[in-house]
């Protein structure tokens, strides 16, 4: 008996090692950190949900990675002079993974899914539009109420990824079950939790670039599992490695890795004006914010949560923008300064009560804060919660301070209207102040970059010193990369475009 | 027989609905908004205002639970405000997967256990059964998650012998599937093994002293004859049916083994579930789960029923 | 609950019960201290209340003082189990996390005590449509997995230590009922229960006097190896970001950090397992000790 035992395991493990590095060549293996939610690009809510659509549907237009918009289903766009007509170019010979021609109709049945459709979260991202107006097979205009620069970086992401509209016809409300799209890949299958499948899809209109026969979207949420997986064989890029894991990854000779500054931000939200709880020093009085700024070492925190491989700033916009305004430096720590200033604001020790949410990761940030600003006079109560409940808490306003992250848009437009302005959708704290608005409009309403530049410079300038949002760090992406892994290049949007991605030996 | 199945039945029923009266009246303590939840980082009131639409959640409790019962034995558990999949299509496609891992967990505790058991009441009072008792009791009292921590760092990330974590189908690679399961059976079968070595240990020991046992020492049989064609065959009674309970519990209390290894079964399905205010999800898994364990209770009683002689006749 | 006033007086109809426990009280005791898993386990235990009691003594630093010169250090002189990912010492958290378990622990077992006896009373005693429904949602409560149970319950309490206890509590509390329904099923037949009741003692009064002592001592059994299981849950929720909030210490969320850096610091992962089996391991050799010492039936 026993010696069976023993002898079978031993096969069993023998039989496993032989088989384990036995996959195919041409299937491509994503680890990503998190289960995509629906896969309807008009319904989606979820960071990591835009990461599979980038395989499986393609977008009016691109970023490249420097953050220009490029061409890739419309071929040329221009504006007309007061900004309010786009008109837009449509690539020949597209067809959607259901044989369906991608045309001038086909556009003008997205975007008004997209403004229609109940429940649609990119009706706010592209609201100015008007209408749509169908010129000839290829060519499509969209007419804006009034000038919207932000418009074209929205139809780079989910607004303007295009869906066959018979498809989206035919299966209605379960068109998140089989979505149908004209990127490089198709959908194949999704086991919820699991993974999803999507395989090459012939007819695409640019096959050349593409070496991949199919690509699985694992999702991991364990980030050190990730990498144990990716070190096995079993995966062969990562999503968002933990700043303590790249050693490791710089280390193994069989894998890479490959960063970018993020277009988002983590930052303090500060309930100014919110409901009662908004009645306390750090709410009301600015001097006690900028004492509480004056409190953080930004880069401490960098150092002690993540490693030191993230990218401390004071900034909505990240430093990879066009828009990130240079001159404006993060302070540095005065202990000193913030104690006079609670003198100055009449104030002893206030206390704060923090919320953030209960993951490892975002606590530490939050017991560091703790310990840096109790040095200053700040008695930092840390609320941990969950997700779901957090979203409630700063919905009313239930809440004093909050660590919150933004995965960040390309445009700095959504990074900051709808948190900042008086009505924005996002402005969990309602902080109002018509003269930020006034610049945030001004930026809306010109394709002017220079204009643009200097306007939400003047934001920024009254962004920091009124500090509704003390903003700390944009985090970096971090992908681990099996060294077979070739053509991968990493985008500011997170995002991982398989284009002349393959697979080496 | 039958009117004892008759009435196991008939119990059932109101059990059941009890079941799913308090899985629904769960939602009520519940902080956090589901459709806020569900509209992610944008928050669009009128996006959450359509999700409330779509979802009933502005109607009363009760006309929720009414449309809700209703799908039930329809068959339409609803719908995953998530990811839009069908509750009773993410209960099958999760079911194989725990499945797999509940019997291969049997199988270990069985090994072990029944083993363990065998040899501590066969040797009792000794130092083996001191020894078998111990090991069981650590069994019991390790947490699953940790030892699931540890093996990972030894096994995966030290040695390297067996991947750290993950899931393939059986049906895609049988090696990879089983090389996967290794350790999380190993992990799940050490909890099971303890409590099946002391059911084996103490029916063992009552077989024993059994009146057959002494007759077929008395006709000088071997000791080893006795203890595994006499004693055993009797002990398996009590040792069967405790393995049918355990096998219900294991479908569903692989929760946190399933979250360490992250293997996407019930466990994951409803912890997931539950963080995300995943209503139908949260309701749909542990309904079904406690109809497995009724079910499985039942069978377990049948099992009892039908191996005992004493009681057939 | 009305047992407890003046246990020592003795009526005449008491006689039986009270012979019940009292004699064999010595009996178990000689029998738990000649137990030698028993007598571990009491020990450990023991040692585990103590230190849960005394960590701000025992504790060399501060559990929630973090220090960012020094995250993620080995076990070295200074700091005897390592520091953890803000630089706090891991063996004073782990001291302090003494505390959430055993606070969990008890307190769990006894909102379940609270909850489960008295349904399990009512049960057993009345019967007929009394016991018919309580054991219908005693049965309802049972068919729902323990743990999933008490997650669903922390989950829509709100994360927090004490509402882990209430979740536990309440995902307990229908063991309680059922055992305590079955002993009082067993004992209401009794001849001096029937002679109590004949002399027309009140209900309350036969359940006070009479049943509970009898069917206290598998409860106590019973309550011991529920805190092994307590324990477990509470770290397993505290593991789930369910349970104990940080910066406040307790062994599940340890773990639940710990498992970040299982490559980089294992010590962090090691020693809250090492101490939840240990503590574990001591009730449930206590439970198993206190059932052989009270089982009349075993020599």
């Amino acid at each position: 008996m026993r010696r069976f035992w023993k002898g079978s395991a031993l096969a069993l493990l023998s039989a496993t090692t032989l088989f384990a590095h036995a996959a195919s060549a041409q299937t491509l293996t994503i680890g990503l950190a998190e289960d995509p939610d629906q896969l309807d690009p008009d319904r989606a809510r979820s960071y990591v949900g835009r990461i599979v659509f980038t395989g499986m549907c393609d977008k009016l237009v691109d970023l490249d990675d420097k953050l220009n918009i490029v061409p890739q289903l419309a071929t040329e766009w221009s504006w007309n002079d007061d900004q309010t007509v786009l008109t837009m170019t449509l690539r020949d010979g597209v067809t959607f993974h259901d044989g369906t021609p991608f045309n001038a109709e086909a556009v003008k049945y997205n975007i008004e899914r997209s403004l229609n459709l109940p429940g649609s979260n990119r009706r706010n991202e592209i609201s100015a539009v008007d209408h749509v107006e169908v010129v000839d097979g290829h060519t499509v205009k969209l007419h804006l109420k009034q000038p919207f620069a932000p418009l074209l970086a929205a139809l780079s992401d989910r607004a303007g990824m295009m869906i066959s509209p018979k498809a989206a016809e035919e299966e209605g409300e379960n068109f998140s079950r089989n979505p149908v799209c004209s990127g490089p890949f198709k959908f194949v299958d999704r086991v919820a939790q699991d993974k999803i499948t999507l395989e090459k899809y012939a007819g695409y209109w640019n096959k050349d670039a593409i070496h991949l026969d199919r690509v699985i979207y694992r999702p991991i949420p364990d980030a050190t599992v990730r990498l144990a997986n990716l070190q096995s064989g079993q995966l062969d890029i990562i999503d968002r490695a933990a700043t303590s894991d790249l050693k490791q990854i710089r280390d193994d000779s069989s894998l890479k890795l490959e960063s970018a500054v993020s277009l988002g931000y983590s930052g303090i939200t500060i309930n100014t004006d919110h409901g009662p709880r908004a009645d306390n020093p750090l709410g009301s009085d600015p001097r006690v914010r900028e004492a509480f700024e004056l409190s953080i070492d930004r880069n401490i925190i960098n150092q002690v949560a993540y490693d030191g491989e993230f990218t401390p700033d004071n900034q909505p916009i990240s430093t990879q923008s066009p828009f990130h305004a240079h001159s404006l430096k993060s302070p540095v720590r005065d202990v000193e300064r913030a104690k006079a200033l609670l003198k100055e604001a009449g104030v002893d020790r206030v206390s704060i009560d923090l919320m953030a949410t209960n993951s490892p990761e975002v606590m530490r940030v939050a017991q560091i804060i703790q310990s840096m600003a109790g040095q200053a006079g700040f008695d930092v109560k840390v609320t941990a919660t969950e997700f779901a409940t957090m979203l409630d808490s700063y919905d009313r306003g239930d809440f004093q301070a909050g660590l919150l992250n933004w995965s960040g848009r390309a445009d700095p437009d959504g990074n900051l209207y709808a948190f900042l302005t008086c009505d924005g959708t996002l402005n969990d704290g309602e902080y109002c102040n018509a003269k930020l608005d006034e610049q945030l409009n001004k930026a809306r309403r010109t394709n002017d970059t220079a204009a643009r530049h200097e306007a939400y410079e003047a934001a920024e300038r009254i962004l920091l010193t009124d500090r509704p949002i003390i903003y700390l760090y944009h985090p970096n992406w971090f992908w681990g990369l099996s060294k077979r892994v070739e053509g991968f290049k990493p985008y500011p949007d997170g995002m991982i475009r398989l284009t002349n991605v393959s697979l080496g030996s | 027989m039958f009117a004892f199945i008759f009435r196991r039945v008939l119990i059932a029923v109101p059990t059941l609905l009890l079941i799913s009266l308090m899985v629904f009246s769960l939602q009520l303590l519940l902080p956090g908004d589901p459709a806020l939840a569900l509209a992610g980082e944008e928050r669009d009131p009128a996006v959450i205002e359509a999700i409330r639409e779509q979802y009933h959640l502005n109607d009363p409790m009760i006309v929720q639970y009414g449309h809700w019962l209703a799908g039930v034995f329809t068959g339409d558990w609803g719908i995953s405000l998530r990811n839009q999949m069908a509750v009773t299509d993410l209960l099958l496609s999760k079911l194989p997967v725990t499945l797999e891992l509940a019997i291969l967990a049997m199988l270990v505790a069985l090994a072990i256990g029944v083993t363990a058991g065998l040899v501590s009441a066969v040797k009792k009072g000794t130092r083996w059964d001191f020894g078998a008792n111990v090991i069981a009791l650590s069994g019991i009292s390790i947490p699953n998650f940790w030892l699931g921590i540890m093996l990972i760092l030894l096994v995966s990330v030290r040695w390297g012998l067996l991947p750290a974590s993950g899931y393939t189908s059986p049906l895609e690679s049988v090696s990879r599937n089983l090389e996967m399961m290794v350790m999380p059976a190993l992990v799940l079968g050490t909890a099971i093994a303890a409590i099946m070595m002391r059911h084996t240990r103490s029916a063992m020991i009552q077989a024993m002293q059994a009146d057959y046992v002494r007759t077929a020492r008395a006709k000088g049989l071997s000791e080893r004859v006795v203890i595994l064609k006499h004693a055993f065959r009797n002990a398996l009674v009590p040792v069967v049916t405790m393995g049918t309970l355990q096998f219900g519990e294991l479908l569903s209390g692989a929760v946190l083994t399933e979250q360490v290894f992250t293997i996407p079964g019930f466990g994951k399905l409803i912890v997931d579930a539950v963080f995300n205010r995943d209503y139908a999800v949260v309701q749909g898994v542990v309904l079904f789960t406690g109809t497995v364990f009724i079910v499985m209770n039942f069978i377990a009683d049948l099992l009892y029923f039908l191996l005992n002689p004493r009681l057939r006749t | 609950m009305s047992a407890t006033t003046q246990p020592m007086v003795q009526p005449p109809v008491a006689a039986p019960a009270m012979a019940a426990i009292e004699r064999p009280g010595a009996r178990v005791w000689r029998r738990f201290r000649h137990h030698p898993s028993a007598l571990l386990g009491g020990t450990l235990v023991l040692a585990f209340v103590i230190v849960a009691l005394g960590s701000p003594w025992l504790a060399p630093f501060d559990p929630a003082a973090n220090d960012w010169m020094a995250i993620r250090q080995a076990p070295s002189a200074a700091h005897w189990l390592g520091t953890d990912d803000v630089g706090r010492d891991v063996l004073s958290r782990l001291l302090y996390g003494a505390r959430a378990s055993l606070y969990a622990g008890v307190l769990s077992v006894v909102i379940a005590f609270i909850i489960g006896v008295p349904f399990g009373l009512l049960a057993g005693y009345y019967g007929g449509l009394v016991d018919a429904t309580i054991s219908r949602v005693i049965e309802a409560l049972l068919a729902c997995p323990f743990l999933i149970l008490a997650i669903a319950f922390s989950a829509f309490l709100g994360p927090s230590l004490t509402n882990a206890m209430i979740a536990i509590g309440i995902a307990a509390s229908p063991m309680f009922a059922r055992l305590t329904r079955g002993q009082v099923m067993a004992v209401k037949t009794e001849d001096y229960i029937e002679g109590a009741r004949a002399v027309g003692a009140s209900d309350l009064r036969i359940i006070s006097r009479y049943i509970l002592p009898n069917v206290f001592t598998p409860l106590l059994v019973q309550a011991t190896l529920t805190i092994a299981t307590a324990i477990i849950a509470e770290a397993s929720l505290s593991f789930l970001g369910l349970g104990q909030q940080p910066p406040a210490p307790s062994w599940g969320s340890m773990l639940d950090t710990a498992k970040n850096f299982i490559t980089q610091a294992p010590w962090m992962a090691v020693s809250p397992g090492v101490a939840i089996f240990i503590v574990v391991f001591g009730f449930n050799i206590l439970g198993d000790g206190l059932r052989d010492a009270l089982d009349p039936r075993e020599t």
